[in-house]
Order: structure tokens, then C-alpha cells, then sequence
């Protein structure tokens, strides 16, 4: 850990919220449209902190410890991510797997919550949820272990340093190339964007992330959103260290150049959804089928 | 070079899922096509550092033949039949493309004990060629449209090809030309084939051939 670890950890919490307003203004700027303020995710987050929560009766403790329990992994989650070869805040071998299920607590507790509010619509969300989540999982976990075999390192920051350029084997070339694909996908799956859900859609029957937290309001809300945005911010940290293996030398350089990564990532996710249509629900799960394939044969590759 | 071959192998790899995963005909035809193309540039990277005038010959002939004219007559074959996507195949697409993650890992677990000591090609060559074979051969059960079994005979004979080049280091000329022609006669008569039967059948689900009655 470095006072660029902390660096990043500060950035990332502070900039997250930012992510959101450049795929908007991506895809305003390519409709011909000028799209909103880039920090309009801020806007909404302090309106949102300011009013106060409104709560049916038939939510118990679990519908408001959701929101809680979900920001709480996601902050945990990102402490783990290492930016390029910028290491994280914590780094122990096995974290990757930890992270993955930190992820997979957030998403689990948002689910409770939804499920609490015993309504039909979000109970539909939910399980659309959980049942893409699930098809990503492998794709993620395999991808991640396909890159620790390759590193020969357990541990995220190991992994992203050691497969930074210089000191990168060569054969590690298809294996990035592999799973930056499959983390592509991953990203666009768990953070709900186009290919496999609609964000801005405002039909109940088509949500899936969306419908999770129609019931939810104020601090609560705001609290949900921050954290997609955080966990938006951890994918796109990822596929920037896997996509842009470069270690500069300097690490100033490097932390410079992977938040130049992570914002092109914002960018890259702006086009995708300005060029391409929702795929069909019974599509999706083929989607993320051939990301779990893309991650094993990266596997093979580096097991080889 | 390594590196290059590697990422041409997996490529290959790769186009055998599309050909897995994928319902429209065209988009396949294009994908076999493309595998062609990859096996010429896997033989030039192979022996780039001795390129003979022979072995150019062979591979600008294949490629002619298996990314030009035969996906030309596919295509002809498809359009004059009028189908543009398999729509129900015996197996499903995501199973298909679960079938193909299986096949995979059995072709890694058989190819390890086959690796050729001081074989040109990159290690990854016999296990991507199996599963071209079996890919192809998976087409050709689990699909039900004539032009698509035809496309798997012909991932099946890419597969074989890739083998081939797996392991001899230059094949020779006659038995190169020698199997090209065998695929060309046996493309050329299924896609008259596949027109005869579109135009007496109105359509060309094989299975739906062994219902005939005199």
C-alpha cells in the first residue's frame, strides 16, 4: 500500500459518480443532442440526500439495511481493486475471489431488500437479476483466474503488476486479450447497461436492475445509487488494467494513465449503448454464455 | 511470431464458437470463410522464416477456394432454397455453445499426450484442430438445414487441414491439392444437391427426408 493506493481510493469515491455523466454525454453527443450537465449524478445524489425516506408497512429491517449493507460492500470491494499496476489499499493473496463476492453480497442484499417490499414488479426484477448474475459470475471468476494463472499470483495487485508490459510474459498477449473481452461483457451485465438491460427505460415489464429499487427513496436511493456507481467504477478498473497492460515506470504516470483508461472505458460503454439495441431476454443469457466461454479459454491459455 | 500464431489459433478457436452460437446462415458461411483465411495466415506465420514458393501456392489456392467460391455457392444455394437462419435446430444455441465449452476441454485433455517435440506450430495447434474437427462434426448432428451441415463438413475439413499442418511441416503439394479437390467435388455436388431438394421439397430440413414415401 502507497499513499497512491489511498490516491486512487480517494479518487475513485469521489470521481465514481462521474462515470455516469459521461456515458450520458456520450450518447447525447453521438444522438446529436447536448446531453445532461456531466455532473448531474451529483445534482441527483444531494437532492436525493436531502429528502427523507418514506417506508411501507410491509418492509421490515431488511428493506432499509439493503441500501446500508450494499454501499458498504461496494466501498469494501473497491478497496480491493488495484488500478493497473497501482496496488490497492489491501492486498492479500485470494482477494480476488473476496472482491467477487463482495459484489456478490451487494447484489444479494439488494435483492433481499427488493423481495421485502412483496412487490409483484420487483420480485420480477430480482430474479431477472439473479439469474444474469449468476451467468456472470463464472465468466468473471474464470476470466480472473485465467489472469492469476498467467501472473502466477493470487492476488489482484500481484496479478495487475505482474502482467503490466515490461515485465509481462509474452504469451499472456491472447489471454488479456481474451478476458478483457469476457470483463467487457461481464461490465455491461452487472452494471445493467444496454446490451443486456435498459437504464433509462421507464416500462416496468422491461427492467431488470431498475425494478429492484423502484420502492426505494431518498438517503436510501441515494445510497443504492453511489454504489452502482462504484462498482461501475471497479469493473471499469479492471478492464483497464487488463485492456491496457502498461506500466509507465513511474507510478504517478501510471495512476495518470489508468484514469485516463477508466474514463475511456465510460466512453467505450457510451458507444456500445448508442450503437446497439437491448437484446432480447432470451438472448442474454447467450451473451454471457460466450463471456464464460471467451474466460475459459483464456483459462486453457494460461494453464497450458 | 509466437505470440501471432497464438492469437491465430485462438481466433480459430473462437470462430468455432460463432459457428456454435449462432442461428443466421449468412453470418456463419462468413465465419467458415473466415476460418479459411485464418488457417493460410496460421501457415504463413508457421514458416515465415522458410517461405517457398510452394507453400504459397497451396495456401493462396485453398483460401481461393474455401473463402471465395465455395461460400459463394453456399451463399447462392441459400438464397435459391430461401432459408436465412436455422430455426430450430435439434440442439439449442446456448447448449450448443455449452457443447462446445465441453468438447474443448476434452480435446485439451487428449491433445496433451499427442504434442509433437520440435513441431513448428504453436502448442495450442492440436487441440484447436480437434475441436474444428469435432465442432464440425457437432454442426452436422445437432443441425437440421442442409446448408448448415454442409458448412460443418467444411469446419470439419478445416479442422483436418489444421491438423495436418499441427504436425507435418510442410504437407505436399499432391496430397494438399489432393484433398482441396475431394472438398470442392463434394461442396459442389451438395450444393445441387440442396437445390434439388429446396425445389421439389419446398424447404431443406433433412430430418424431415427420411418421412418420404414412394
Amino acid at each position: 500500500m502507497t499513499f497512491l493506493s489511498v490516491l486512487h481510493l480517494l479518487l475513485a469515491l469521489a470521481g465514481a459518480p462521474l462515470l455516469a455523466g459521461i456515458i450520458h454525454r456520450v450518447k447525447a453527443r453521438t444522438a446529436g443532442r447536448r446531453g445532461p450537465p456531466l455532473l448531474q449524478l451529483y445534482f441527483d445524489l444531494g437532492k436525493l440526500l436531502k429528502k427523507g425516506a418514506v417506508y411501507s408497512r410491509t418492509t421490515t429491517w431488511v428493506f432499509k439495511a439493503g441500501p446500508i449493507v450494499g454501499l458498504a460492500a461496494a466501498v469494501l470491494s473497491l478497496s480491493l481493486v488495484p488500478l493497473g499496476p497501482v496496488p490497492a489499499v489491501a492486498a492479500f493473496p485470494g482477494d480476488l475471489i473476496l472482491m467477487v463476492y463482495l459484489l456478490g453480497l451487494m447484489r444479494f442484499v439488494t435483492v433481499l431488500a427488493a423481495l421485502d417490499t412483496g412487490s409483484a414488479f420487483e420480485g420480477l426484477g430480482a430474479s431477472r437479476e439473479v439469474q444474469f448474475s449468476a451467468l456472470a459470475e463464472p465468466a468473471l471468476l474464470l476470466g480472473l483466474g485465467a489472469l492469476a494463472a498467467t501472473a502466477r499470483d493470487m492476488s489482484l495487485s500481484g496479478i495487475f503488476s505482474g502482467l503490466s508490459l515490461p515485465a509481462a510474459p509474452p504469451s499472456a498477449a491472447p489471454v488479456l486479450l481474451l478476458v478483457s473481452a469476457a470483463t467487457f461483457i461481464v461490465l455491461l451485465a452487472e452494471n445493467a447497461r444496454i446490451p443486456i438491460d435498459d437504464p433509462n427505460t421507464h416500462l416496468e415489464l422491461t427492467m431488470v436492475h431498475e425494478a429492484m429499487v423502484l420502492d426505494h427513496g431518498g438517503v436510501d436511493l441515494a445510497a443504492i445509487e453511489y454504489g452502482s456507481s462504484l462498482k461501475l467504477w471497479i469493473f471499469a478498473a479492471l478492464l483497464s488494467g487488463v485492456a491496457l497492460p502498461v506500466a509507465t515506470g513511474s507510478s504517478a504516470a501510471d495512476l495518470l494513465l489508468h484514469l485516463a483508461g477508466v474514463l475511456a472505458v465510460a466512453v467505450a460503454i457510451g458507444l456500445v449503448e448508442s450503437g446497439m439495441a437491448r437484446l432480447r431476454l432470451l438472448r442474454v443469457p447467450q451473451l454471457l454464455l460466450a463471456a464464460s466461454v471467451l474466460s475459459l479459454l483464456a483459462l486453457a491459455l494460461a494453464l497450458r | 511470431m509466437a505470440t501471432l500464431l497464438d492469437m491465430l489459433v485462438v481466433l480459430l478457436v473462437l470462430a468455432n464458437f460463432r459457428l456454435l452460437g449462432s442461428s443466421r446462415l449468412l453470418a456463419c458461411i462468413r465465419t467458415v470463410a473466415a476460418q479459411a483465411v485464418l488457417l493460410g495466415a496460421t501457415a504463413v506465420c508457421a514458416n515465415w522464416a522458410h517461405l517457398e514458393g510452394e507453400l504459397v501456392l497451396i495456401v493462396c489456392s485453398s483460401v481461393a477456394i474455401k473463402a471465395v467460391l465455395l461460400p459463394w455457392l453456399l451463399r447462392r444455394a441459400a438464397r435459391e432454397a430461401a432459408v436465412t437462419r436455422e430455426v430450430e435446430p435439434l440442439i439449442g444455441f446456448s447448449l450448443s455453445l455449452l457443447a462446445g465449452a465441453g468438447l474443448l476441454a476434452v480435446c485439451l485433455l487428449i491433445a496433451a499426450p499427442l504434442r509433437v517435440p520440435g513441431a513448428p506450430s504453436s502448442g495450442l495447434m492440436i487441440p484447436a484442430s480437434l475441436f474444428t474437427i469435432l465442432t464440425g462434426l457437432f454442426l452436422i448432428v445437432a443441425r437440421k438445414k442442409a446448408v448448415t451441415q454442409v458448412l460443418g463438413y467444411l469446419c470439419m475439413e478445416n479442422g483436418i487441414h489444421a491438423f495436418g499442418m499441427a504436425f507435418a511441416v510442410r504437407e505436399p503439394l499432391l496430397v494438399g491439392m489432393a484433398v482441396l479437390l475431394d472438398v470442392l467435388a463434394a461442396v459442389l455436388v451438395m450444393g445441387i444437391a440442396i437445390y434439388h431438394i429446396s425445389r421439389e421439397f419446398d424447404h431443406i430440413d433433412t430430418d424431415r427426408l427420411t418421412a418420404l414415401k414412394e
